[in-house]
């Protein structure tokens, strides 16, 4: 039976692969529609008229917008399958905080280390490492964030993971050698189909960075 | 059980307001520790290690912290009075125009009071349609949660309460009855519900607070 779901997408985004991995945990069929953000569809626009930006998911033509809330949202509507948040409400509590945590930090942190140059750099660089620092001490000797299951935290910060070769080659570092534990387990996380398929390749999100950097006058 | 519960907030703090007010709602008995922000208590530090903020609730000793999320704690822990709604879509509607509130609209409109007169007009314009934006979400109801206060509603206490300070403090018009004749009445009726009423500081006492606050950037105006 048709779930009758479209997904709006950048193919480069960390936030739409979160979306990809959730309903690929759940099993479900969907029509994936790619965006091109530099001339919008009338879709996109009359779906998310607040923000204007993917994910959007439309679920019997109605739209939801903003990834984290998508997935909470695909996690209770297919809530038979593959739970990705805990049942306990502290848990729950936790595993929300630690998601936002990694909507508050990585992604400008990210953004500054390859637009920018010099002190600016070097300043986001030490940032991104200190993030990634608290939340491989949150992760411990756990398999994934809230124990031995996939769930909501590593959603959210595992499509972060194609985007650390760009991160690293621009910034000049590396991620692997300052938090090898939070690298193991995005080797993990590979394991999972849901996650393999849905990640951008690397050397791809690279060479997006390469053109935006162009496009963007950065040297 | 015995159920211990602390809020860890501040008098002024909109953010502390909305734990208070899910809180009473749920006839839940706590203590409310007052926090002084230029000197944070070490309990304070301990549980909210990484944002070091309030509000911070502790239940049992477990802290929770960031508001909304606080809220679905406090939802899915006491489930008397449901503050969110049950359906999924609706659930995710409400999280979508509580974040809204939190990450776009304060700071457009934080833009709006704060510009330069040359930057101002347009940066009202903005501020006024994501004002407009909200205001739809009311369609026909009483409040954004329907007959009764709900998580939006809650959550929109930064509409009820700091928009009206800020237009005193800053001089500058934005949430009108004319321009939002649904948001005002929506308002009105918000600031008049009794349990809203026991956590609102005073508008004056939030009025002076506020210059306090800001008296720096009032003073290069």
């Amino acid at each position: 039976m048709a779930d009758d779901i479209i997904l709006l997408d950048f193919w480069p985004s960390m936030f739409g692969m979160r979306v990809k991995i959730a309903l690929a945990e759940k099993d479900l069929k969907y029509e994936y529609r790619e965006e091109d953000l530099r001339n919008k569809s009338p879709l996109l626009l009359e779906m998310n008229p607040v923000h204007k930006k993917i994910p959007v998911l439309i679920h019997h033509g109605k739209p939801i917008c903003e990834s984290q809330i998508i997935v909470e949202y695909i996690d209770e509507v297919w809530k038979d399958k593959s739970p990705l948040l805990p049942s306990d409400p502290y848990e729950r509590a936790q595993a929300r905080f630690w998601a936002d945590y990694v909507d508050k930090k990585i992604f400008e942190l990210g953004r500054k280390i390859w637009t920018t140059k010099g002190e600016d750099q070097e300043a986001a660089k030490k940032e991104l490492i200190g993030c990634l620092k608290i939340l491989e001490g949150e992760l411990g000797e756990k398999p994934f964030f809230s124990g031995e299951n996939f769930g909501f935290v590593d959603v959210s910060l595992v499509t972060f993971s194609c985007w650390f070769y760009a991160y690293e080659r621009f910034g000049n570092f590396s991620i692997e050698a300052e938090c090898p534990k939070l690298i193991a387990w995005t080797k993990r996380c590979m394991q999972k189909e849901s996650v393999s398929s849905s990640l951008a390749d690397p050397f791809k999100i690279c060479g997006f960075v390469v053109l935006l950097r162009k496009k963007f006058g950065i040297e | 059980m015995a159920q211990e519960v602390k809020l860890f907030g501040m008098w002024a703090s909109l953010y502390s307001r909305r734990i208070e007010i899910a809180l009473k709602m749920k006839g839940v008995q706590f203590e409310f520790i007052e926090e002084d922000l230029q000197n944070k208590s070490p309990l304070l530090l301990k549980h909210n290690s990484i944002h070091k903020k309030v509000p911070v609730l502790l239940h049992n000793g477990m802290p929770i912290a960031e508001s909304l999320i606080i809220l679905e704690y406090i939802d899915e822990t006491w489930l008397d009075n449901p503050i969110l709604p049950r359906d999924p879509y609706d659930r995710a509607m409400a999280r979508f125009w509580a974040r809204f509130i939190d990450e776009k609209l304060i700071w457009i409109s934080w833009d709006a009071f704060s510009s330069k007169e040359e930057d101002q007009g347009k940066a009202i314009e903005e501020a006024c349609k994501q004002l407009k934006a909200l205001e739809n979400e009311l369609k026909e109801k009483e409040f954004f949660g329907g007959d009764t206060l709900g998580y939006l509603d809650i959550a929109a206490i930064m509409v009820a309460s700091w928009f009206g300070v800020m237009q005193e403090v800053m001089k500058v018009e934005l949430l009108t009855e004319e321009n939002f004749p649904i948001l005002c009445q929506w308002v009105g009726k918000f600031v008049d519900c009794p349990i809203v009423k026991e956590c609102l500081p005073r508008k004056e006492k939030m009025v002076e607070f506020t210059r306090v606050l800001l008296k720096d950037f009032l003073a290069s105006k």
